[in-house]
C-alpha cells in the first residue's frame, strides 16, 4: 500500500475504533473495551509510522485527495491530506501518547455504570482522530472540523467525571472560550474564502500572490481571526485562562493529552496556516508576522513562568509551565526561519514526554493520597521513592538538562533567535522546572519546615482565608481510580511515565531524528514547494539549512538552567509553607478569577492586541 | 451586492461577546455563544449571496441559464449548525450538572477555580 493511501487510514481507524466501541461497548466487559481502544490506537500509530518510513525522503509530501477530487488548473473543491514530515510526526506523536494515556488509565476510574465501559476509550479515539485529522488536514475548512472535534471531545473529557462540582465548571469554561476561538476561526476562513474562492491552503496561498497590491485590511482581518482560534488553543497571554482550569479538574490521562499535544497543535496550526496562506507576498509581510508572535510569545513565556511558581495546586503548576513552554515556542516560531521551526520540532515532542511523565507522577499522588496540594502532601511521597525519582528527573528534563530532547530543542531554538532570547529561555526553563523540583523536593524528600510551624502558626485565621479565596488549593480532590484510594501503585502506572520520561531522552540522542527534523523543517517553510506539490504535484527540493544538533554553547546553557533550576528549588523550600505570597503577586492571580465572563473580555482584549500588533 | 449582512455579521458577534462578559445565568452564556455562532452563518451566506440568484438546484433550471448562489458556503454552514448543535448540547448538559452539583448558575458565584 503506497503511503499516499495510508494517510486517510489515519483518521479513519480511530474513528472506526470509537463508532465501534460505542456501538458494541454495551456487549463488551471493561477489559475487552479497554484492549480494543489500545488495539486501535496503537494500529493508529504503527500507520503513522510506516506512512513517515515510507516517504522516500524527509522533504517529500505525500498528498492523498479524498475521492479523487482532484484540482484542475490549480482549483478545486476537493479535500486534501498531506502527510509532510512535520505532520505526520505529530500524528506518530499524538497516537503514542494516546496509547500512553490508555495504558495508564488501565483499570483506571470508578467502575463505569454498566453498559458504558467503552465510553472513556471510545472519547479518547475520537480525541485522538481529531488530532491526527488537524495535524494532515490541507484545506482550512476540514482543519476547522477536526479542530472542532478535538475541542468538543476534550470539553467532553475535562467534564468526564460528571459528578464532581470543580469538573464541570473547568470544562464549561474551556467549552466556551475555545468555541468562541473556534468561531472566530470560521469567521477569518469566510473572510479568505470571500476573497479567494478557495478553502484549500495551497489554493488560498497561491491566489492571495496572485492578486497584484499585497495584502489589504481583509486579508490582515482574516489572519488575526483564524489565528486567534488557534492562539486560544495553543493558550497565548491572553487567551490562555481556560487552560489552568481545564488541567486542574480533568481526569490525569486526560490532562497527559491536553497539555502534551493538544496545546502544542495550537502553535503546528498557526504555523501551518502562516507558512501555506499567509507567507507569500499576498500574505502578512514577514516583519509584522514576527512582532505579532514574538510579542505574545515573550508574555506568554513570563506570565506562565511567573503563575507556575506561584502555585501550590500541583496540576495547576504543570499546566502553567506548559503555558510558559507554549509561549518558548511561539518564539521560536516568531523568527519565521526553518532553524527555529527545527527547534521547536525537536523541543514539543521533547515536552510533550516529559510533561506527560509528570502529569502521570501527579496522578499517583492523586489516587494515592486524594490530594494534589503541596503543603497537604509534604513528604507523604517518601514512600514512594519510585514515583519521586521520576517526577525529579521529569523536573530536571522540563529545566534543559542534556542530554533530553527538551535541552536539545531548547538550544536550537534559543540560537535560531539569538540573543536576549538565550537569557529569556533560560530563565523561563529554570523556573519552571525549579517549581517542579519544588514540589518534588517537598512532596518526595520531605524538606522544609512542615505545615503549621514557623510562621504559618502565628497568622491569625483569616490570613489564610485570604489565601484560600486567592488561590486553589487541591485538597480533598477525589481518587480516580476505581475503588478510592490506591494501597500500591500498579505497575503501568511507573512504567508509563519511565517509558515517555526515555522517550523524551531518544529525542536528544537519535541522531537520525534530529538531521530528518532539520530537512522538514526546511520542507515546511517552504511555502512554493507546498503549492507547487499540492496544486501540481510537482516534487520540488526546499533549500537546505544545517540540520539541528548539539552545540557547546547549547550544553552549556542547558547546565546553567539546569542548576539555576535546582537552586531556586532549594531557595524556595527553605520558605515557610502556607507563607502570605509576595505583594506584587496579588493582582496577577485576582486576574486569573475563574469567571468566565472575564475570560471573554479577556479574550476580545486579545483579538484586539492581536490586530493592532499585525497592521 | 449590500455590505448590510457583513455588519449584521459583526455586530451579532460582538453583542454575543458582550452578554457573555456581563452574563449573570449560565444558560444564558450558552444561549450568548449560540449568538456569536450565529455571526458565522449570516457572515458565511453573505459571502455566497449573488444578486437575482437562486436555489443552486438545477432540477428544473438549465445549468448557466441565471445565477446561482454559492452551494459551498451552504455546505459550509450546514456543518456549522451540526457543530454548534454538538457543543450547544454538551455545554447545556455541563450547565445541569454545575447546577446540580453548585446549586447555581450564577457564574459570579463559582469561585472554586482561581489563582
Amino acid at each position: 500500500m503506497s503511503v499516499d493511501r495510508i494517510l486517510p487510514l489515519i483518521v479513519a481507524v480511530p474513528l472506526f475504533g470509537a463508532a465501534l466501541l460505542v456501538g458494541a461497548g454495551r456487549r463488551l466487559p471493561r477489559s475487552a473495551a479497554e484492549v480494543l481502544g489500545c488495539l486501535f490506537a496503537a494500529a493508529t500509530a504503527a500507520l503513522a509510522l510506516a506512512a513517515s518510513a515510507g516517504t522516500p525522503s524527509s522533504t517529500a509530501r505525500p498528498l492523498e485527495w479524498l475521492g479523487g477530487w482532484r484540482p484542475h488548473d490549480g482549483a478545486g473543491v476537493g479535500i486534501v491530506l498531506v502527510g509532510d514530515r512535520i505532520g505526520l510526526g505529530l500524528a506518530t506523536l499524538v497516537s503514542l501518547l494516546v496509547v500512553a494515556a490508555l495504558a495508564y488509565a488501565w483499570r483506571y476510574f470508578d467502575e463505569p455504570p454498566r453498559r458504558h465501559a467503552g465510553s472513556f476509550p471510545a472519547l479518547v479515539l475520537l480525541f485522538q482522530a481529531g488530532m491526527c485529522g488537524f495535524a494532515l488536514a490541507g484545506d482550512l475548512f476540514n482543519a476547522f472540523v477536526f479542530f472542532e472535534l478535538m475541542g468538543v471531545v476534550a470539553y467532553a473529557l475535562t467534564g468526564y467525571r460528571v459528578e464532581e462540582a470543580r469538573a464541570v465548571q473547568g470544562a464549561l469554561v474551556f467549552g466556551v472560550v475555545n468555541s468562541l476561538g473556534a468561531y472566530t476561526t470560521l469567521l477569518g476562513i469566510g473572510l479568505l474564502y470571500a476573497r479567494t474562492g478557495e478553502l484549500g491552503l495551497a489554493q488560498i496561498g497561491s491566489a492571495l500572490d496572485a492578486r497584484p497590491g499585497g495584502p489589504d485590511a481583509l486579508v490582515i482581518a482574516a489572519f488575526v481571526l483564524v489565528a486567534t482560534g488557534l492562539l486560544v488553543k495553543a493558550a497565548a497571554v491572553p487567551f490562555h485562562f481556560w487552560l489552568a482550569d481545564a488541567h486542574a479538574v480533568a481526569p490525569t490521562p486526560v490532562c497527559m493529552l491536553m497539555s502534551g499535544v493538544m496545546v502544542e497543535l495550537g502553535v503546528y496550526g498557526t504555523a501551518r496556516v502562516y507558512w501555506t496562506v499567509f507567507a507569500g507576498p499576498g500574505g502578512i509581510p514577514a516583519p509584522d508576522a514576527q512582532r505579532a508572535l514574538l510579542a505574545l510569545g515573550v508574555l506568554t513565556a513570563v506570565l506562565g513562568a511567573v503563575m507556575c511558581g506561584l502555585q501550590r495546586h500541583l496540576k495547576r503548576l504543570l499546566a502553567y509551565s506548559t503555558v510558559a513552554h507554549t509561549g518558548l515556542f511561539l518564539i521560536g516560531l516568531a523568527v519565521l526561519t526553518p532553524e527555529g521551526l527545527g527547534g521547536v520540532a525537536l523541543y514539543v515532542p521533547a515536552h510533550a514526554g516529559v510533561k506527560a511523565a509528570l502529569f502521570a507522577c501527579v496522578g499517583i499522588l492523586l489516587d494515592r493520597f486524594g490530594s494534589v496540594d503541596e503543603p497537604e502532601l509534604h513528604g507523604k511521597g517518601r514512600e514512594l521513592p519510585w514515583v519521586g525519582v521520576l517526577f525529579g528527573t521529569g523536573g530536571l528534563a522540563l529545566a534543559g538538562l542534556p542530554p533530553f530532547g527538551t535541552a536539545l530543542g531548547k538550544a536550537v531554538t534559543e540560537e535560531a533567535v539569538g540573543g536576549w532570547a538565550t537569557a529569556l529561555f533560560v530563565v523561563v526553563s529554570a523556573a519552571t522546572g525549579g517549581a517542579v523540583l519544588r514540589a518534588g523536593a517537598r512532596v518526595f524528600l520531605g524538606l522544609g519546615p512542615v505545615l503549621g510551624s514557623g510562621a504559618a502558626t502565628s497568622g491569625p485565621a483569616d490570613a489564610t482565608d485570604d489565601e484560600a479565596a486567592e488561590e486553589t488549593t487541591g485538597k480533598a480532590e477525589e481518587p480516580e481510580t476505581s475503588g478510592g484510594r490506591l494501597t500500591r501503585v500498579p505497575g503501568s502506572m511507573l512504567a508509563v511515565p519511565a517509558a515517555l520520561l526515555a522517550g523524551a531522552l531518544a529525542v536528544g540522542l537519535v541522531p537520525g531524528l534530529r538531521t530528518g527534523t532539520g530537512h522538514a523543517a526546511d520542507a515546511f517553510t517552504d511555502q512554493a514547494g507546498y503549492l507547487a506539490a499540492v496544486l501540481h504535484g510537482r516534487a520540488v527540493e526546499p533549500v537546505s539549512t544545517p540540520p539541528p544538533h548539539w552545540s557547546t554553547a547549547g550544553v552549556l546553557w542547558g547546565l546553567l538552567a539546569t542548576a539555576l533550576a535546582v537552586g531556586l528549588a532549594l531557595l524556595a523550600v527553605r520558605r515557610p509553607l502556607g507563607a502570605e505570597p509576595a505583594r506584587w503577586t496579588t493582582p496577577l492571580r485576582r486576574l486569573h478569577s475563574g469567571h468566565v465572563g472575564d475570560y471573554v473580555a479577556w479574550f476580545l482584549a486579545g483579538v484586539t492586541l492581536l490586530g493592532v500588533l499585525v497592521v | 451586492m449590500s455590505v448590510l449582512p457583513y455588519l449584521i455579521a459583526g455586530w451579532l458577534f460582538l453583542i454575543g461577546c458582550y452578554g457573555l462578559a456581563t452574563s449573570r445565568n449560565l444558560i444564558h452564556a450558552v444561549g450568548c455563544l449560540a449568538v456569536c455562532q450565529s455571526s458565522t452563518y449570516v457572515l458565511l451566506l453573505a459571502i455566497g449571496y449573488r444578486d437575482g440568484g437562486t436555489a443552486p438546484v438545477f432540477s428544473d433550471i438549465a445549468p448557466g441559464s441565471r445565477p446561482v448562489v454559492d452551494p459551498v458556503v451552504q455546505a459550509l454552514t450546514l456543518t456549522d449548525i451540526v457543530i454548534g448543535a454538538t457543543v450547544t448540547a454538551l455545554l447545556l448538559s455541563l450547565v445541569i450538572q454545575v447546577a446540580k452539583r453548585h446549586r447555581t448558575v450564577d457564574p459570579d458565584e463559582l469561585s472554586e477555580l482561581r489563582g
